[in-house]
């Protein structure tokens, strides 16, 4: 072989073309001088020369890179074959995409959640502290996603410790970029100066903050961005370091802009604005939580010293435990309680992946939705043996023909081989993009931000699988198939009049098996979509069509308590009057919100049982009214009820039910529990309303007491507006920002419709519920086209017994029943075992299901009639083929 | 070695080679004048041999091959070789035994 011969083919075979035509030109030539007739001549040359083409392909051999080019020819003749059939190519590439693709998608999000280091220097150096749990920890009041620390303990720790070579703290807090109106928001963090330092990340433009930035003293705090925020809120300009950013009515020169692949250290979040931790004071005044002791604001984590264990390090942080607790108690602890605090440990934990709300919440559901999605991949792989075998033994006669003329063994395995691994790779293609949709929609519907990459070991291994699946059924029969002598299989393959068993008992067991399995699977589906439906469905004891929830902020304007409960009275009054506006009431928690106030309390004269804990919300009157939840007995809040008449309060049934045994709670007395130094409250209870649900849709109905908003001494910096309004939400906020702005300015609104809210609230069961319903019905849809695949071939293979049943007086009725009673088995033993798995692995879903059990009989019986009704309509198709089959026509073929 | 020795002496082409060899050696060798060809190229590409396009005794465009140094010397070589290799299978096999 040569290159040249390689590059310049087309010439080289002119070339010869020409010689050989030359050579023809001579023999003729000698011929007829010899006395030949001129066609006697020509015939006579050609004889001479022999096989004219083989002498061509002798040559071109030597032209041709040998194993690449027949690797490409088998590639090309792969790709016509599959042109050929482009249901049975469609079918393959389409559930094996879907196998790949959705195993790829999840495990990368489970990756991202779970499993992936953060992209810091040295992440499993990295600890974080917390305070080792026991049941009385922690009160006091929380903001933030990780309120594990107060500044004052913060402090000790910072102090005290020896087993971290550096360590930092940081808290989570959303800051407003507008300077009045509507608020626009910007995830910000707290951090405190060895942030940096100990992440190890360097800036990508200007300088992070360091322990400088960070001192009582505070004097010139500038902000960190992250690069979204650059991008996004400053069209990454380059001159970004000479501008300032706004937050909550306050500047602060920008100081530096983080490397794109920095997040923090919290995964699924991100943050847009970073300040030092004594910014806090400057920005909340008189709130600030660095001052107080009972704000919980803080989270710790340390980078171990070198050669330090974390072992070590957590037997280090419990000693100094008590110098940390000893003296930092809030001061309104109870003797008690204070008791309690003194003996808090501090505990350490890996945090080399970082930390995650995510993780808590979302392990369950991604790990079954990754069984799920194995289960996809086996049912697209039975899929596949299935086509491939039925395909294999279809082409048993066409490989014997090859055969025959002398085609090389090695040469056709090789070339299924090439079909089998072109169908993979088109399979694999489609899944990677299919892998990337999912993430998204994935990343999307739960509205975090998560860095995702592929993952190429489980690519590989979902793609090696599937190619496995591929060799091993598509090449088992074409082995067979060339072993034997190509006269034998010619004969079996077009006269035997039964078909032979081998191969197709292997094809019914997939099919069973395929069915078992997405019945599984579409039973989950069923179940996650009846589980969200029961939630949506839920009596909360509130409408929630039509009511819209306004946050107002008033932080910022430095008004006294009297000032403030003045202008949310002013604020409901314009709203009220606002066109369009049903009904409006105020309320610091929105139920449903996740927000909350427990309370310890009493009824004097009357025993509890233990610490008798309820629920709290403060609300003006017509609360009720705007919600739409009942009012089943005494009266609601009245618009005169003020800091100085007696304080009243509402309580639902609940509390009725739990603490007074149903009795009449009308003019009861509700006694609080305060610690040292906080007012006493002693409310009498004036009404009673129907159940409402408070934190979540899942929970236990909770015990309730609705105090009145305008009795309280410390009125807050914010509070809800909950409107109910027939407007849609455009006009309705439209109007909302006028009453705003006539009653002031300043203030920073935001809109959230409360269905979005519960809405939002149901996002992990929607999730469920969509993927799980994707996935079932894939499966299923896969297991019909298995079951029909099955039985088509079973028809095509059977004509010639159809053909003689019919001819001996088997009615077309008698046919089809023959055909379908051999689906009705396969459908039947595939519909009994998955049954039975179902049954048994529906306990992995019971913490996901909200009103449904897993073994839920109904459920599983529809999801059986549904598959079972599907399953038959694709069977009667091949059926009633069969019956149509003309006696003589099929006879004759034989 | 056949075709090399056809071409020693003047360059020919496909079918004078063809020919020369069927009729030196009384029609013994050669059965299909074809499987000259991917010989002839085989050569070409091992540079023993090199090929041009020129006019036949009978006007007819042809390719014809001549012999290169290297093909000279090659055969040479293989020349002495098949010749040791005769005669020691000629004392192998001794006097013809009638």
């Amino acid at each position: 072989m040569s290159w040249r011969r390689f590059w310049q083919r087309r010439r080289c075979d002119e070339d010869l073309a020409q010689e050989i035509e030359s050579y023809l030109a001579h023999e003729a030539d000698l011929r007829s001088a010899e006395g030949l007739a001129a066609e006697e001549a020509v015939w006579a040359a050609r004889r001479k020369l022999g096989n004219k083409t083989a002498v061509k392909e002798r040559v071109w051999e030597m032209n041709s890179l040998g194993f690449i080019e027949s690797v490409w020819q088998d590639v090309r003749y792969a790709a016509r074959m599959l042109r050929l059939n482009p249901g049975f190519f469609a079918v393959a590439t389409i559930s094996l995409a879907l196998g790949i693709g959705a195993n790829t998608a999840i495990f990368q999000l489970l990756d991202a959640v779970r499993l992936r280091m953060l992209p810091v220097r040295d992440p499993q150096q990295l600890v974080e502290l917390k305070i080792a749990e026991n049941e009385h920890c922690c009160n006091g009041s929380f903001s933030g996603r990780r309120p594990n620390f107060t500044f004052a303990q913060w402090e000790r720790i910072r102090d005290q410790q020896q087993a971290f070579s550096s360590l930092f703290a940081w808290g989570d807090t959303q800051f407003n970029l507008t300077p009045s109106g509507e608020a626009h928001l910007a995830e910000g963090l707290w951090v405190t100066g060895e942030y940096f330092k100990t992440l190890g990340v360097t800036p990508l433009l200007g300088r992070l903050i360091e322990s400088g930035d960070d001192t009582p003293a505070c004097s010139a705090p500038g902000v960190v961005i992250s690069y979204p925020f650059w991008q996004g809120h400053f069209g990454g300009a380059a001159g970004v370091l000479e501008k300032s950013v706004l937050l909550n009515g306050q500047r602060f020169p920008v100081m530096g802009v983080t490397p794109a692949s920095f997040y923090g250290v919290e995964v699924g979040r991100s943050f847009d604005v970073m300040l030092p931790v004594c910014a806090e004071r400057l920005i909340e005044g008189d709130n600030s939580a660095t001052k107080r002791r009972e704000a919980w604001w803080l989270a710790v984590m340390g980078r171990l010293r070198p050669g330090w264990t974390i072992e070590r390090a957590m037997a280090h942080i419990k000693t100094i435990s008590p110098a940390v607790f000893e003296d930092t108690a809030p001061p309104m602890y109870r003797a008690e309680l204070a008791q309690y605090y003194r003996n808090y440990k501090l505990t350490a934990l890996p945090a080399g992946s970082g930390i995650s709300q995510l993780r808590k919440e979302y392990d369950t559901p991604l790990i079954l939705l990754l069984g799920i999605a194995g289960l996809v991949l086996l049912i697209a792989c039975a899929n596949l043996a299935n086509l491939t075998l039925a395909r294999a033994s279809v082409r048993e006669r066409e490989i014997a023909v090859r055969l025959a003329i002398g085609a090389g063994r090695g040469r056709l395995i090789r070339q299924l081989l090439s079909e089998s691994l072109l169908l993979t790779a088109v399979g694999t293609a489609l899944g990677i993009a299919l892998a990337e949709l999912l993430c998204r929609y994935m990343v999307k519907f739960l509205n975090v931000s998560l860095q995702l990459t592929p993952d190429w070991r489980l690519l590989g291994f979902t793609a090696a699988l599937a190619i496995l699946t591929c060799l091993l059924f598509g090449l088992t029969p074409a082995l067979r198939a060339t072993r034997t002598a190509p006269a034998d299989a010619m004969k079996t393959g077009g006269r035997g009049l039964t078909a032979s068993r081998e191969g197709f008992s292997l094809r019914r067991v997939l099919v069973v098996g395929q069915v078992a399995l997405s019945l599984v699977l579409l039973a989950a589906a069923l179940l996650f979509v009846g589980s969200l439906r029961n939630l949506s469905a839920l009596d909360a004891g509130l409408r929630r069509e039509g009511l819209m929830i306004m946050g107002v902020d008033i932080s910022r304007l430095n008004f006294t308590s009297e000032q403030r409960a003045a202008t949310y009275r002013t604020l409901l009054e314009n709203v009220r009057a606002t066109p369009g506006v049903e009904s409006a009431a105020n309320t610091h928690i929105v139920p449903l919100s996740g927000d909350g106030w427990n309370d310890n309390f009493e009824i004097p004269g009357r025993p509890l049982p233990g610490h008798a804990l309820a629920w709290f919300s403060s609300v003006s009157a017509g609360y009720f009214h705007a919600l739409g939840t009942q009012l089943m007995a005494g009266r609601d809040f009245a618009e005169h009820e003020t800091t100085a008449s007696a304080e009243v309060a509402i309580v639902n049934e609940e509390f009725c039910r739990k603490f007074l045994n149903g009795a009449n709670p009308l003019g009861l007395p509700i006694h609080l529990i305060s610690g040292p130094g906080e007012p006493d409250h002693q409310f009498q209870i004036v009404g009673l309303v129907k159940n409402t649900k408070y934190l979540s849709l899942r929970e236990e109905t909770k015990p309730i007491v609705f105090v009145a908003e305008s009795q309280r001494k410390d009125t807050p910096q914010g509070i809800n507006v909950l409107v109910r309004s027939h407007l849609a939400a455009g006009a309705l906020t439209l109007g909302l920002k006028g009453a705003v702005k006539k009653t002031n300015p300043e203030m920073s609104i935001s809109f959230l419709p409360f269905r979005k809210q519960v809405e939002d609230s149901l996002l992990k069961d929607r999730l469920m519920a969509t993927l799980s319903s994707f996935f079932g019905f894939l499966a299923a849809a896969l297991a019909v086209v298995g079951l029909y695949g099955v039985i088509s071939y079973m028809v095509a293979r059977r004509r010639g017994e159809i053909g003689i049943r019919m001819a001996l007086g088997a009615t077309r009725r008698g046919v089809t029943w023959l055909i379908l009673k051999e689906a009705g088995w396969l459908l039947a033993a595939g519909l009994a075992v998955g049954t039975i798995m179902a049954i048994s692995s529906g306990r992995a879903a019971e913490g996901l299901l909200f009103g449904l059990k897993p073994n839920d009989p109904w459920t599983i019986t529809s999801a059986v009639l549904l598959l079972a009704g599907v399953a038959l309509i694709a069977s009667l198709i091949p059926a009633l083929r069969a019956a149509r089959t003309e006696p003589m026509t099929a006879l004759r073929e034989e | 070695m056949l075709i090399l020795r056809t071409v020693l002496l003047a360059p020919a082409h496909g079918h004078t080679i063809a020919h020369a060899i069927e009729q030196t050696s009384d029609e013994v060798l050669l059965v299909e004048h074809g499987s000259l060809y991917p010989a002839l190229h085989r050569l070409e590409d091992r540079g023993l041999i090199a090929s041009f396009w020129g006019t036949s005794e009978n006007n007819r465009r042809a390719k014809y091959y001549r012999i290169t140094p290297a093909g000279k010397k090659h055969l040479t070589n293989e020349r002495n070789r098949w010749d040791e290799l005769v005669s020691a299978v000629a004392r192998v096999l001794g006097p013809a035994v009638e």
